[in-house]
């Protein structure tokens, strides 16, 4: 067994050296009825040849996006990871490293941490971020957590065009963890009206920017609605990119920002792993859920980063404390810093630009196919269209030309006949003008 | 800080050390933050020409700069280059830290992950173009299945802790389909880790201790005066954070039955039974699998992880979405709960930690049948190995055998005015990271110390040999208290303040504070 040091030899002087006859004495503790003499039903150890030709064949049987026109969003986007990015991650001090539980033996570690938190809380414009979280959609259900412990309420308004996915983990979590969800209609044309369902015990609204059928709205309307109630407005950011592009959602008045940090640094991955992003204002950190990362100073006076801020998680608080959450997404937050890292002002913000040109392309193609119409007037790099047939045929049947065409929204919200012919497509700047052709080629002859 | 320090500037060596003009010492390079690194001007990729097409966004286009440095590429490589030569890793040595399970990460299963057939798939791809991404998730089921002797398992939750809260929600919710929702009591044992507690109190439940017996296990006699019409669950670990197996967890399942609640066995420690103990057999309804500890996918610095949750029949149906679902055209997925099942609800969004289960496949693979009851064998050797060797010098807490796991407490540094933390500190300066401190909490002082099976009879030797060094050194040396409270000497960083980091906390970069303001 390659992965196994110890040799029959090592083992026999160790089992010596301990006293005992054979490993049966130290499963001694182990009661007679549960221990095993055979060998489990499953195949025996295997070489990295045989492994890599098995896993090898079952990848083959998947349609890479990367390989075909791809137009899928929905709270996962494909966009070009520089390759310094996963080289750098690959390091084994990175990858194989713990939390940093020792900081003197982790600066690396936390110092990235620090440059995490600061780059979110600038993309987002908020005054701190955590040092991530599981993913957007999880990161969603703990705002909503903090925002109930932080106004001692426990009704939130979810809005209608929240991810279904995102709006379902909430509705779980206030299932059984005792307050109010209040989810809304989804509507395609974006004209959701939000602030006339705040009430006096409305602990916060959630609301999607972009939302879940691409539209983009001024929050500070809302922003002011909340305030007034005393609720908080816990804003959501699944498409990260959009951030280089839109007005952040602290300057539109947001108390809490989660995001989906898929986007930069990290690959598709079928849905995981992926980075949750999570910021607010200063004045709520102690109600935070994860792990923080904060400056001190050494021994020597020199300055130096550990964890901070402790007293509010679980190995301390138990069943007090803020969250249950204890791994954060570490080496998905490092990719996520080093690829922001690489893209700086410039970069970030014009790949955002380029993401929302070559977006306004698709959407110009793609309304001038007979049949077809783009229901947003405003959107970032995802947008919807109406079909003349249900978009899940279609996509079948694009999928069988090798093209990935978009999402049908009854992939996530089935059963409702008004929304059957509705499709999200997404650009970014992996699509190439060839791409878009392919797409609007292919669906002029489906939907004809 | 020392006259001396501050005097140049407090950017150098500490005492002792070799001076340098550039605060550098030799492979330890000084490195400031990113955002004290950019210029304008300058950025790490080439984009394309915009295509001309109408700005739609709505009036709320971006105003005013971000403030995020710009780098060009190689300037962004040395400097996370740099920042990884700051940290200790498995890679480097032996990394005993208790509970966490750090075992070597093979590189194969990157590679794997990283296929553009696992890597490179959209979550909401037709099923029908990825047969292949859902024929390794129920591939992955049907092996952490057999190992747990488990009728099902929820795949979705994203860590140990998501896996605790998904175990958790399963049975509250067969709670209340059989009307005994009233049941709000979950019986956690103090030696739990505190996500226990923690993820009890997120399902609406109260959380009652069960104390320790004198040999670190659940007080059977405690355990059984606590049962009752309220009781919706029992937790705990198994192996226990003491390292111990529970030598009466089949009474213990028993009993938590007998009083119509549930068992939810903490999977953190499966490391040292797999193979040799199906949880199946000791009566659990429930473990989560830390994919990170057992199956080796890699800790990354504190994740990303996986836990998925290994249900009873009687759990089962209330699982949460997605599961992949064998369909008359291949595989499917069930997306959404209450259509035409008893789903709890949903978890995550999308199918759970993908890249993950391809790394844990690929582990599990590597090792067979065969190989996976090694390295629980190995584990418990390794363990038991170093507890018999360090038996003398450090005081065991309890009595062995142990599991995969060697737990002391602080009694051999009595009256040396040496603490656990300084013990792990001078650790630091001799290449080891240092096993986990305190904790469980029922022992004093405690230093869990987990090699794990891919450690070399060598390596463990060596590590051996500088513990007992130490604890002699502690025991003997007249400056023993100074010496060890002046560890780490040869890292990075000495001891860092963390009461100052709490006292006014500084959690991000802003221009306005230039760096000096640190001291």
């Amino acid at each position: 067994m390659r992965y196994l040091p110890l040799t029959s030899a090592d083992r026999k002087s160790m089992l010596a050296a301990i006293g005992v006859a054979g490993m049966d004495d130290l499963y001694r503790d182990v009661p007679a009825a549960a221990r095993r003499t055979g060998l489990v039903d499953l195949p025996a150890h295997m070489g990295e040849l045989e492994v890599e030709r098995r896993l090898s064949v079952m990848a083959a049987k998947n349609i890479a996006a990367g390989s075909v026109p791809s137009f899928l969003g929905a709270g996962a986007y494909r966009h070009h990871v520089p390759a310094s990015v996963d080289a750098l991650i690959q390091r084994g001090e990175f990858l194989t490293s713990y939390t940093p539980y020792q900081p003197e033996v982790a600066q690396g570690t936390l110092q990235y941490l620090f440059e995490f938190q600061t780059q979110v809380a600038l993309i987002t414009g908020m005054e701190v971020a955590n040092a991530s979280m599981y993913d957007g959609s999880t990161a969603c259900a703990e705002a909503v957590m903090m925002a109930n412990r932080a106004t001692r309420r426990s009704r939130a308004v979810l809005a209608g065009g929240l991810h279904p996915h995102y709006r379902a983990i909430v509705e779980t979590y206030a299932h059984y963890s005792g307050f109010t969800a209040e989810s809304g209609v989804p509507d395609p044309a974006g004209n959701e009206d939000l602030a006339k369902r705040i009430g006096a015990d409305t602990s916060c609204v959630v609301v999607q920017n972009p939302d879940m059928f691409g539209h983009i709205r001024d929050l500070r309307p809302l922003a002011e609605a909340c305030r007034k109630a005393g609720a908080l407005l816990v804003v959501v950011v699944t498409e990260v990119v959009s951030l280089g592009a839109l007005t952040p959602p602290g300057e539109m008045g947001a108390d809490i920002v989660v995001c989906e940090g898929q986007s930069i640094g990290n690959g598709l991955n079928f849905g995981g792993p992926y980075v949750g992003l999570f910021a607010t204002r200063e004045k709520y950190l102690r109600q935070m859920p994860g792990r923080l990362a904060g400056q001190t100073v050494d021994a020597e006076g020199r300055r130096g980063w550990v964890l901070t801020l402790s007293t509010r998680e679980q190995h301390i608080r138990r069943e007090k404390a803020t969250s249950n959450i204890c791994t954060n997404s570490g080496l998905c937050a490092l990719a996520f810093t080093i690829h922001m890292s690489i893209l700086g002002e410039a970069g970030f913000t014009g790949l955002a630009k380029l993401n929302h040109a070559l977006a306004g392309t698709l959407a110009d193609k793609l309304a001038a196919v007979p049949g077809v119409s783009v229901l947003n007037k405003a959107f970032f790099n995802e947008f919807t269209i109406k079909l003349p047939k249900p978009a899940d045929l279609v996509v079948e049947t694009l999928a069988k030309r090798r093209i990935l065409g978009g999402i049908p929204v009854s992939r996530l919200i089935p059963g409702k006949p008004d929304l059957a012919n509705l499709l999200l497509v997404t650009a970014t700047e992996t699509n190439t003008e060839s791409d878009m052709d392919a797409l609007v080629g292919a669906l002029k002859e489906i939907v004809r | 800080m020392s006259e001396w320090s501050k005097a140049i500037g407090g950017f150098t060596g500490g005492k002792g050390a070799v001076e340098t003009t550039s605060g550098n010492r030799g492979l330890q390079i000084e490195e400031p933050l990113i955002f004290e690194q950019g210029q304008d001007g300058r950025c790490g990729v080439d984009l394309p020409a915009l295509p001309k097409s109408a700005e739609r966004l709505g009036g709320l286009a971006r105003k005013g700069a971000i403030g995020l440095p710009g780098l060009s590429e190689p300037q962004v490589v040395r400097h996370y280059t740099r920042l990884s030569q700051k940290n200790y890793a498995i890679d480097a040595g032996l990394y005993p830290l208790g509970s966490c399970t750090m075992k070597h990460n093979p590189r194969l299963n990157e590679k794997m992950a990283r296929l553009p057939g696992f890597g490179d798939v959209h979550p909401l791809q037709p099923v029908s173009t990825v047969q292949g991404a859902l024929e390794l998730i129920d591939t992955l089921a049907h092996w952490l299945k057999i190992m747990t002797g488990m009728p099902a398992v929820a795949m979705s939750p994203a860590a140990g802790a998501h896996g605790e809260l998904c175990g958790m929600l399963c049975i509250r919710a067969a709670h209340i389909a059989r009307k005994q929702d009233h049941r709000r009591r979950v019986l956690v044992p103090e030696s739990a880790h505190g996500t226990n507690p923690a993820t009890a109190a997120v399902c609406g439940y109260t959380v009652d201790s069960i104390p320790a017996d004198a040999e670190g296990r659940v007080d059977l006699a405690a355990f059984k005066a606590k049962l009752g019409p309220d009781v919706a669950a029992i937790m705990l670990t198994n192996p226990n954070t003491c390292g111990l197996f529970e030598r009466d967890i089949i009474e213990i399942a028993k009993a938590i039955h007998g009083a119509g609640g549930y068992f939810y066995c903490d999977g953190a420690n499966f490391n040292a039974i797999v193979g040799r103990v199906r949880p199946g057999d000791l009566g659990i309804d429930c473990m989560h699998i830390n994919l990170h500890k057992t199956f080796s996918t890699p800790h990354g610095g504190g994740g990303p992880g996986a836990g998925p949750v290994v249900l009873s029949a009687a759990l089962a149906p209330f699982a949460p979405v997605p599961w992949v679902v064998h369909g008359k055209d291949g595989y499917a997925v069930a997306e959404q709960s209450g259509a035409g099942n008893e789903a709890f609800g949903r978890l995550k969004a999308f199918h759970g930690q993908m890249g993950m289960f391809v790394r844990a496949l690929a582990y599990m693979m590597s090792h067979g049948a065969d190989g996976l009851r090694q390295v629980a064998e190995d584990a418990v050797l390794n363990a038991n190995y170093l507890m018999a060797r360090l038996k003398d010098d450090l005081t065991p807490a309890f009595p062995g055998p142990t599991m995969h796991e060697a737990l002391f407490d602080d009694r051999f540094l009595k009256d040396t005015g040496v603490t656990t933390l300084d013990f792990a500190k001078a650790l630091i300066d001799e290449g080891y990271h240092p096993m986990t401190m305190y904790f469980p909490l029922v022992v004093h002082g405690a230093l869990l110390i987990e090699p794990t099976e891919t450690e070399s009879r060598e390596s463990l030797d060596q590590f051996i040999e500088v513990c007992s060094a130490l604890a002699r050194r502690a025991k003997t040396a007249n400056d023993a208290q100074a010496w060890f409270h002046d560890a780490p000497r040869y890292t990075p960083r000495r001891r860092l303040d963390e009461t100052a980091a709490a006292r006014k906390p500084v959690l991000r970069w802003k221009p306005e504070v230039p760096a000096k303001a640190a001291e």
